[in-house]
């Protein structure tokens, strides 16, 4: 990661801490921790964990809808936000005498430019179109904010261009989004995303919302779109079968934090980190015969609250193969070779 | 083409024998042009009236609204007396009209034409007991009674939909003080506020409009007006911030900023057409109450000072002599009727045309 052009979008140390209040006590419900990750230019890097892992706040905390905690967010070889704290190859923050930690430059970009540049597709295509308006006027928001034409005809033009990408029915402009289907609306909102001729997008489980052969039809048109326009996106599922057919990497999480990060097929293959393996047995497989033979693995108990974090390793209190490091000192990512990244200290 | 004839004559096959070669050829760029039907560009608001000029129960209503506007604007002018001096003759106070049927005439008015033989205009629905034409008192009452209604519901509107509005917006800390305010004015008896106001108002009020448009409205009824904007918002600031906390964590409002869109033109594309039928329907409904609101007030003393009347002071007036003259209570409460009737029916509309979601 040492040259930073390379990449499309840079994600180091991002945390994302909400506050809480319990009665009188406050705490703090740590969502994302210290996740870093990086995606190239016209690449998939797939984010997959169970609900209430963090996917969703990484996926709103990168495109600053929400305010990070602490984290530094370069894009484009651009920082666009960086709250300062240095940290050492160890992954822990380097602090001077008194404890505070040591902070270098504060950078906190308007986002307005950017947002240009970045887009997002929501999960639930019922809510994130706004039922007063039409299809024209959804797909022609970001154009008007952004100023993309000069007369009507243009703004039409632009907005019809971009119906019939999606594949969308250019008569259909007119119609009120509750006209429509779950896919189709899942297009609008694509096209909606794609106005701004964005060079990165985040699909925030664009698809778990539509059945089955649905997801088929628009993950096919991401694909397409991709190859045609040359998009990054960060695809957040929660269905490992769908991630993997898509990705060409995948980021495991787990309680606010990456467990493991690989190429697709090298995480499929060859599985490290025991919560990605226990995951990965979960994948129903549509062959009865493998399916007798090969064995599941069970977690056991359930996903410890966010409020109340383990300490060390978050995955340790389900871990079969927990030790006393685990609970002591938190591991961080390293390099099994080939950009295959783990955060285990037994495996 | 002679075998694809119908074989049957119940046969749902199109018979193709009534087509020849030239039916079956391509269609032209031309005519492939005229297919590419495009709707109309429509904004919200006209898409809303298109909808509302279909509902028949809505527009009788406008219409009857809009007759009664024209009737209390020139009947007035039509009608030769007024609505506080007493029926005169020659210019002579006319003693004998007291208490008349409907289109009755008095001794000294049927003398009168007698003796000249021109014809004075009818009292339309009698005369009260002090001699003044009912009809004309009437009209004028519907004129108060419309314009207390519909003054008030503006205020309330006004009001209410500005600070309902940021403490939803906002929220947090915000949120909290300024709806602990509107708590506090909520538990105020309402009665006793209105009638400590009304009191101390008229009489701050009354030097300060001497020689301003506001002297010919009388203090009374400003003082009403005052009375509403400061009690009455509370509820609509209510509803209002109630509706944009539920419609700004949807996700269409996280889209809107992720295109990086402004927060007031959040506030009004998404935001607040979203809560336009609850404001409407409040809003309609704020102008009967309010007419209601009038009415106690003018049977307390409190409201409109006589000679100027209102539909309710009318109302209560004709109480004492109900079972001699009904007719006296029976048209201020009809107009009372249509109005609020019209009104309701008015909001239902605007809300079944402005709800895209109903449709």
């Amino acid at each position: 990661m040492s040259n930073n052009d390379e990449y499309i979008l840079k994600v180091e140390h991002l945390k994302q801490y909400f506050p809480v209040k319990k009665g009188l006590k406050k705490m703090q419900l740590k969502a994302v921790d210290d996740v870093s990750f990086a995606i190239k230019p016209g690449e998939t890097l797939g984010l997959v964990g169970e609900s209430g892992c963090g996917k969703t706040t990484v996926g709103r905390t990168l495109l600053r809808l929400y305010e990070p905690t602490a984290g530094k967010i370069t894009f484009n070889g651009e920082v666009i936000f960086d709250t300062g704290e240095q940290y050492d190859e160890n992954g822990k923050v380097i602090v001077d005498a008194s404890g505070k930690p040591v902070l270098g430059k504060k950078i906190d970009k308007k986002m307005l430019p950017y947002r240009k540049e970045m887009q997002m597709v929501f999960q639930d295509p019922y809510s994130s179109l706004n039922p007063r308006m039409t299809v024209e006027d959804i797909i022609g928001e970001p154009l008007d904010v952004h100023g993309l034409y000069n007369t009507k005809e243009e703004r039409r033009e632009k907005i019809l261009e971009l119906m019939e990408l999606v594949g969308l029915n250019a008569e259909h402009a007119m119609r009120y989004a509750h006209e429509f289907s779950g896919g189709q609306r899942q297009r609008i909102g694509i096209a909606r995303a794609l106005a701004v001729n964005p060079k990165f997008i985040v699909c925030d489980e664009a698809v778990s919302a539509l059945d089955v052969s649905i997801q088929a039809q628009v993950i096919n048109m991401f694909e397409e779109l991709q190859k045609k326009l040359g998009v990054a996106y960060l695809f957040i599922a929660h269905d490992l079968l769908v991630v993997r057919h898509i990705s060409d990497r995948i980021a495991v999480m787990y309680l606010g934090k990456i467990m493991e990060i690989a190429d697709a097929d090298e995480l499929n293959e060859n599985p490290i980190h025991p919560y990605t393996l226990s995951l990965l047995s979960a994948v129903p497989i549509p062959d009865p015969e493998t399916a007798r033979k090969s064995q599941r693995i069970v977690l056991e108990g359930d996903v410890p609250s966010p409020l109340r974090m383990p300490t060390g390793c978050p995955f340790r209190t389900r871990c079969r193969y927990a030790t006393e490091k685990c609970a002591q000192e938190r591991p961080i990512l390293t390099d099994r070779g080939n950009g295959h990244m783990v955060a285990c200290w037994n495996k | 083409m002679e075998q694809f004839k119908k074989r049957q004559f119940l046969s749902s096959q199109i018979d193709l024998s009534k087509f020849n070669a030239d039916s079956f050829k391509k269609a032209t760029d031309d005519e492939k042009k005229q297919q590419d039907v495009m709707g109309e560009s429509t904004t919200f608001f006209k898409d809303g009236m298109k909808r509302l000029k279909k509902n028949p129960l809505a527009m009788g209503s406008v219409i009857v609204l809009l007759l009664l506007v024209v009737i209390i604007f020139v009947a007035p002018l039509i009608c030769p007396y007024s609505y506080s001096a007493f029926t005169q003759i020659d210019g002579r106070r006319d003693g004998t009209a007291t208490n008349l049927a409907p289109f009755e005439y008095s001794m000294r008015e049927q003398e009168y034409m007698d003796k000249t033989g021109k014809s004075l205009f009818p009292h339309i629905c009698g005369t009260d007991n002090l001699g003044r034409d009912y009809f004309i008192r009437v009209i004028y009452g519907t004129r108060v009674s419309l314009a207390v209604g519909f003054v008030s519901a503006f205020m309330v509107l006004i009001i209410g939909l500005l600070y309902g509005a940021i403490a939803g917006y906002f929220g947090g800390t915000v949120d909290l003080i300024m709806m602990r305010i509107v708590d506090i004015i909520y538990s105020l008896p309402d009665m006793l506020i209105i009638i400590l106001l009304s009191v101390v108002l008229t009489q701050r009020l009354e030097p300060l409009l001497v020689g301003t448009v506001f002297a010919k409205l009388g203090t009374n009824m400003i003082s009403m007006f005052l009375v509403f904007a400061l009690l009455y918002w509370v509820g609509m600031a209510r509803l209002i911030r109630g509706q944009i906390l539920a419609i700004k964590n949807n996700e269409y409002v996280l889209a809107a900023r992720c295109i990086g869109t402004k927060n007031s033109r959040i506030l009004r594309k998404h935001i607040l057409p979203n809560c336009l039928s609850v404001i409407i329907i409040t809003t309609a409904l704020q102008v009967p109450s309010a007419i209601f609101t009038e009415s106690y007030l003018s049977f307390l003393g409190l409201g409109i000072s006589a000679p100027l009347p209102s539909l309710g002071s009318l109302a209560n007036d004709a109480r004492s002599s109900l079972l001699s003259y009904p007719e006296r209570l029976v048209v201020p409460a009809i107009v009372i009727c249509l109005i609020v009737l019209a009104l309701n029916l008015i909001g239902d509309g605007l809300r079944d045309a402005f709800d895209s979601k109903l449709n």
